[in-house]
């Protein structure tokens, strides 16, 4: 079992879970991920890893209330276990002296873009960040990643806070600057990190993206991970999740996220038929 | 031989009592119900008690077949057990899923002018009998100090931990996913394999004293330096967990499965509870199997459990070259599973959502023998037609996985992607690892596995303890 040692609130829809794994946590890398369960009956859910402390014996998540299980999670408490918890799976990021870097975090994107951009500016990069979220409510980690940026630019869809844009327009504007930029990340939802690569392609500057496609096993066993990248295909499990923004088929990548949507209504509408029995 | 007299008075081969194909084809339950005590008699009687018999030739790890029939036609169960158990730890299992038509009862003389007998189904019946004794407490031996670590629990790290187990050193497993058994638990269906017999051969080891922690990736969590600084030995047992694809267009549709994939849904994560259990599993109505092995079998039977109303094994050679095992053909027959033979998909077509809408396939015919030995199919041109379809699945055999391998440069891998060992024992290049089951062989089945979790964890006990390692010649 693996007990949540501190549960955060960080947005309505989000919250922070510390789980004590001190194994996983002396061998997680950024850019890795874990999957858990939450009940003996639960599916296996990837999340990349959002923090990782080796002393402390402790890896953080990050989760996004948009299911049936990460719901459930959601009424978990300090003191709570886990069901499952297996990691570090996937590659880690390739963490160099590039020059200057880029870190993008759309949504729950901002939690893992959190330890690439603190493992980039360790290796003596500098570290420019961009976090973004529809609304001021759902902005979170401001300040952690202010405190892993040598440069940060926090934008809204609705301008609630900050300035009002996507991510990419800063992006593109940082691009034609004429600043030199060496490496990207790009971590966000499928949707964005497609314009993410394709807003700094016509640059040329190579966009590092994580791809969160559908996974069982998360060790390369099932196949229901695969994308395709630059014409081959490859399990986002064991041969990513980091890969090439600008070969990913990113239609490919959407129409599989859209595989189960069904189910999950299913499954999120029989939770809630449950929770009510239990009311009553 | 048999004389005259023998002959005569032999009862018939008793079939084995099954569920109703109608029925069966929508429930998870076990197929085949087992034989009664009387019929389980009736067979063993049919056995002519070699004096050189053939069948233990015929069986991988050379179980005592005639003696543990003879004592159970004594009626002498326990003997039956020990007799049987002697050389295979997992009877309940392999009397399920070994493929005896082409091991031990081929060779059983009788199959030459009558039917063999059912080796398979009294190993299950005795197995069986045991079980419902309610646990044996086992002896444990006192240990001897040193430390074992098995890497994946199916069929290969289970037995060689009892083995060891047994002879007094401290096991443990390590297993990757979150629930120990390997193929046993994730590929093989509960209507073939009921898991609730996995967990009682998985409760024994644990009351022999073997720990067992899931959730552990090894070449993630840990190289196998690092196990090696801990333990003295070091098993690897991570069978061949990797699918392949045929790279043919239109495989990444949604709608096509790896039958991993599919299989570790339905088996592991118990799709068919689904809601109720989270996992969800997607069978259209007409699904298409491309393979013809034992996990096509069950990919097909497990389609058609999920709700499908017509599901095709697609096979490019002949019914002569299928290579599940008989029962398993003969039960998908009866279930109503097509068998399209000499057709080969070339392309899945899909619709703009990114679904699956239908296979095209072109006819083969079978041309000299291959390096197989099995003659190859070829395909005949201007022969290609459509098939409409909602699912496919991928059956076509799978690969050791390499994460093993991850960081153990001394770990010498085939073009193949398997472990390079000692056939014999188990041994590898690199010191203190040994290796057994698929990841060596690539995949095969339960029994071989099992056999060669046994071989090297004899070698692990004559190395560790200053005996001269067996050297084959």
């Amino acid at each position: 079992m693996y007990p949540i040692l501190k549960k955060q609130v960080l947005t309505p829809v989000t919250k922070l879970y510390v789980i004590e794994a001190p194994e996983i946590a002396r061998k997680a890398q950024a850019g890795q991920f874990v999957i858990l369960r939450i009940t003996e009956e639960g599916e296996r859910i990837p999340l990349t890893i959002a923090d990782y402390d080796a002393r402390a014996g402790t890896i953080t998540i990050v989760v996004q209330e948009l299911g049936k299980t990460t719901r459930q999670l959601g009424t978990f408490e300090e003191g709570d276990s886990l069901a499952s918890f297996t990691g570090p799976l996937g590659r880690p990021t390739e963490i160099e002296n590039y020059g200057t870097t880029l870190v993008v975090g759309g949504g729950l994107g901002i939690a893992p873009i959190y330890p690439i951009a603190r493992s980039l500016r360790e290796a003596g990069n500098h570290v420019i960040g961009i976090i973004g979220a529809r609304n001021k409510e759902l902005l979170f980690w401001e300040e952690e990643l202010r405190s892993v940026t040598d440069e940060l630019i926090v934008v809204t869809d609705d301008g609630s806070y900050m300035r009002k844009a996507l991510v990419t327009v800063p992006l593109k504007e940082l691009l034609e600057s004429g600043r030199k930029i060496d490496r990207i990340w790009g971590i966000g939802p499928a949707i964005m990190m497609k314009f993410i690569a394709a807003t700094s392609e016509p640059f040329g500057v190579p966009t590092i993206v994580s791809l969160n496609s559908i996974m069982v096993d998360g060790t390369g066993m099932c196949g229901a991970c695969r994308v395709s990248v630059g014409g081959r295909t490859r399990f986002a499990c064991v041969d990513g999740p980091e890969f090439d923004g600008h070969q990913v088929d990113w239609n490919l990548l959407l129409s599989r996220q859209r595989g189960y949507l069904d189910k999950e209504k299913e499954a999120l509408q029989a939770y809630e038929a449950q929770l009510a029995e239990n009311k009553r | 031989m048999a004389n005259e007299s023998t002959k005569a008075a032999r009862p018939e081969r008793q079939e084995m009592p099954a569920q109703d194909p109608q029925e069966r084809a929508h429930n998870f339950y076990e197929v085949a119900l087992g034989y009664t005590p009387e019929m389980a008699q009736l067979e063993a009687s049919r056995c002519l008690q070699c004096k050189k018999p053939l069948c233990v030739t015929g069986c991988p790890v050379n179980v005592r077949i005639p003696e543990f029939i003879k004592a159970l036609s004594e009626g002498n169960m326990w003997g039956a057990v020990e007799a049987l158990k002697d050389k295979n730890s997992l009877p309940a299992i392999c009397g399920r899923v070994c493929p005896q038509e082409t091991q031990c009862e081929i060779k059983c003389v009788l199959s030459k002018k009558d039917k063999p007998v059912a080796i398979g189904r009294l190993e299950r019946y005795v197995a069986d009998w045991e079980r419902t004794q309610g646990m044996r407490a086992p002896t444990l031996p006192s240990k001897n100090g040193k430390r074992v670590v098995i890497i994946g629990s199916g069929p290969a790290g289970l037995t060689a931990a009892g083995d060891l187990a047994k002879m007094g050193y401290t096991v443990e497993i390590l297993e990757a996913l979150h629930t120990p058994g390997g193929v046993l638990m994730y590929g093989i269906p509960e209507f073939r394999l009921p898991k609730a017999i996995v967990q009682s051969e998985i409760d024994y080891l644990k009351a022999l004293g073997v720990t067992i922690r899931t959730d552990v990736v090894v070449g993630k969590l840990y190289t196998l330096d690092e196990l090696l600084s801990e333990y003295d030995a070091v098993f690897l047992g991570t069978g061949a967990g990797l699918p392949m694809f045929m790279s043919i267009p239109g495989e990444n549709l949604m709608g096509v499965y790896s039958a991993n994939e599919l299989l570790t849904r339905t088996n592991l994560m118990k799709a068919y509870l689904f809601p109720k259990w989270d996992t969800p599993v997607k069978v259209g109505k007409r699904v298409a199997v491309v393979g013809a092995g034992n996990v096509a079998m069950d990919s097909a039977r497990c389609s058609l459990r999920l709700g499908a109303e017509e599901v095709h094994i697609v096979y490019r050679r002949s019914a002569a070259e299928v290579p599940a095992r008989a029962e398993e053909v003969h039960h998908a027959q009866e279930e109503g599973i097509i068998f399209d033979f000499l057709t080969n998909p070339v392309e899945i077509l899909g619709n703009q959502e990114g679904w699956v809408t239908g296979l095209r396939c072109i006819r083969m015919e079978l041309g000299e023998p291959d390096a197989s030995g099995r003659r190859r199919p070829i395909p005949i041109a201007r022969s290609e037609f459509e098939m409409p379809m909602d699912t496919v699945v991928m059956a076509l055999g799978t690969q050791p996985n390499p994460l093993v391998f991850t960081d153990a440069a001394q770990l010498e891998r085939s073009r193949h992607g398997t472990a390079v060992c000692d056939e014999a024992t188990g041994r590898t290049r690199m010191p203190r690892v040994w290796a057994g089951g698929d990841i060596v062989t690539g995949a095969a089945t339960v029994i071989s596995a099992m056999g060669a979790g046994r071989a090297a964890a004899q070698s692990i006990h004559q190395t560790l303890t200053g005996e001269p390692p067996h050297e084959p010649d």
